[in-house]
């Protein structure tokens, strides 16, 4: 039963091999959805490109009713997988910043590694960016008050399960519902705004 | 062959097949290691190798790479490090096949190169920053938090397109 590393079904020397092979399927996919162009991506907030909307909804989707499946035919323990902690501070402060970190350098991390990939300089200007907003990140982190605002509210490894007491079949339809509207509204504001060539 | 080149230059896979076959990936990663992927993570490692190898003494007086140099490990030897490595290979890979591999600055008309390039660098410093206090970026806390319902992917996806609509008006002149 998966996870496989996990539950030592794979042997852990198999770890970076795997690794490498996710990695390059994951900058494949980027690059090939054409999430190398910070045009593209960027499209999505001024309505003239919904891929990102597209790719990132139904990405998610796909994997969280995999996923359930999965768990409910018994072929993965969902409880073993990792739940990125919620952290409210941090996670509301540090999504505002890279929000802003979007809408002016036109990328987001993984997407500007592809365009690192592909010889894209403002790729390339971008993650030496992101060399820097690391670096001051780690130096300030010795001030206490910015540990303690880090590790503020935390509410553990929680689910929207946890979160709002509902099953997760009943969230699933909701999310795929919102998810079909704002693929439909998309495209009527698409074909609505001035086309952007690039 | 220019001719081909130029024609699929352009040509991006279908949205919703790419987001699909992205789901499948995540699927495959959590079935086969029980985690999510993740972009940022091999860049803090190398961020902290390299003010390692600068300033070894200030970097073990640093809280936030404590768990990297605890036991004397190399923090190189990652598995997102490695994965990292995997997406600029197959990044390379797709561009490859559909020849967009070569060294330019894309940017709007409107602006220069230059300009995108100031605008770049500081975009990269914020998302670097926004991304080691939110514990993960666009990949490891939201995608990958949202695959298993995680609440904070879900706070982190909201609030990094939330933002980006709520500021995009002030930028427009980068991209329209």
């Amino acid at each position: 039963m998966g996870p496989l590393t996990p539950n030592g079904i794979i042997s852990t020397e198999w770890n970076y091999v795997i690794a490498v092979l996710i990695g390059m399927a994951f900058g494949f996919i980027l690059e090939a959805s054409g999430f190398s162009s910070s045009r593209k991506l960027v499209g999505v907030f001024y309505g003239y490109d919904f891929a990102v909307l597209r790719v990132f909804f139904t990405a998610g989707l796909v994997a969280i009713i995999g996923l359930l499946y999965l768990n409910y035919f018994g072929y993965i323990d969902y409880s073993v997988l990792y739940v990125y902690p919620t952290y409210l501070n941090s996670a509301i402060l540090g999504s505002v910043i890279m929000g802003l970190g979007f809408i002016i350098g036109g990328f987001c991390p993984g997407t500007s590694l592809t365009a690192v990939a592909i010889g894209k300089l403002d790729g390339w200007v971008f993650t030496g960016g992101l060399f820097i907003g690391i670096f001051i990140f780690s130096e300030l982190f010795n001030m206490e008050a910015v540990e303690n605002f880090y590790n503020g509210n935390y509410l553990g490894h929680i689910t929207i399960m946890d979160y709002f007491d509902i099953n997760p079949y009943g969230f699933v339809l909701i999310f795929t519902l919102l998810a079909v509207a704002a693929f439909t509204i998309a495209s009527i504001v698409r074909r609505r705004v001035k086309q952007v060539f690039y | 062959m220019s001719y081909i080149n130029d024609h699929l230059r352009h040509v991006y896979w279908n949205p919703y097949f790419g987001g699909f076959m992205l789901g499948l990936l995540l699927i495959a990663t959590f079935y086969i290691t029980g985690r999510g992927v993740g972009a940022t993570g091999g860049t803090k490692s190398t961020v902290a190798t390299t003010v390692n190898a600068m300033a070894p003494e200030h970097a073990h007086k640093l809280h936030y790479y404590e768990k990297y140099f605890d036991e004397e490990k190399n923090p190189m030897n990652n598995w997102l490090v490695y994965e990292t490595l995997g997406i600029l290979l197959g990044a390379f890979l797709s561009g490859a096949i559909s020849g967009r591999v070569f060294v330019r600055t894309q940017h709007s008309p409107k602006i220069t190169s230059r300009t995108r390039l100031v605008f770049a660098a500081l975009g990269g410093l914020l998302f670097g920053f926004g991304s080691q206090l939110a514990r993960g970026c666009t990949s490891g806390a939201a995608l990958s938090g949202i695959s298993v319902l995680s609440f904070g992917g879900f706070i982190v996806m909201l609030g990094i397109f939330g933002t980006g609509y709520l500021f995009a008006y002030f930028f427009r002149k980068l991209w329209i």
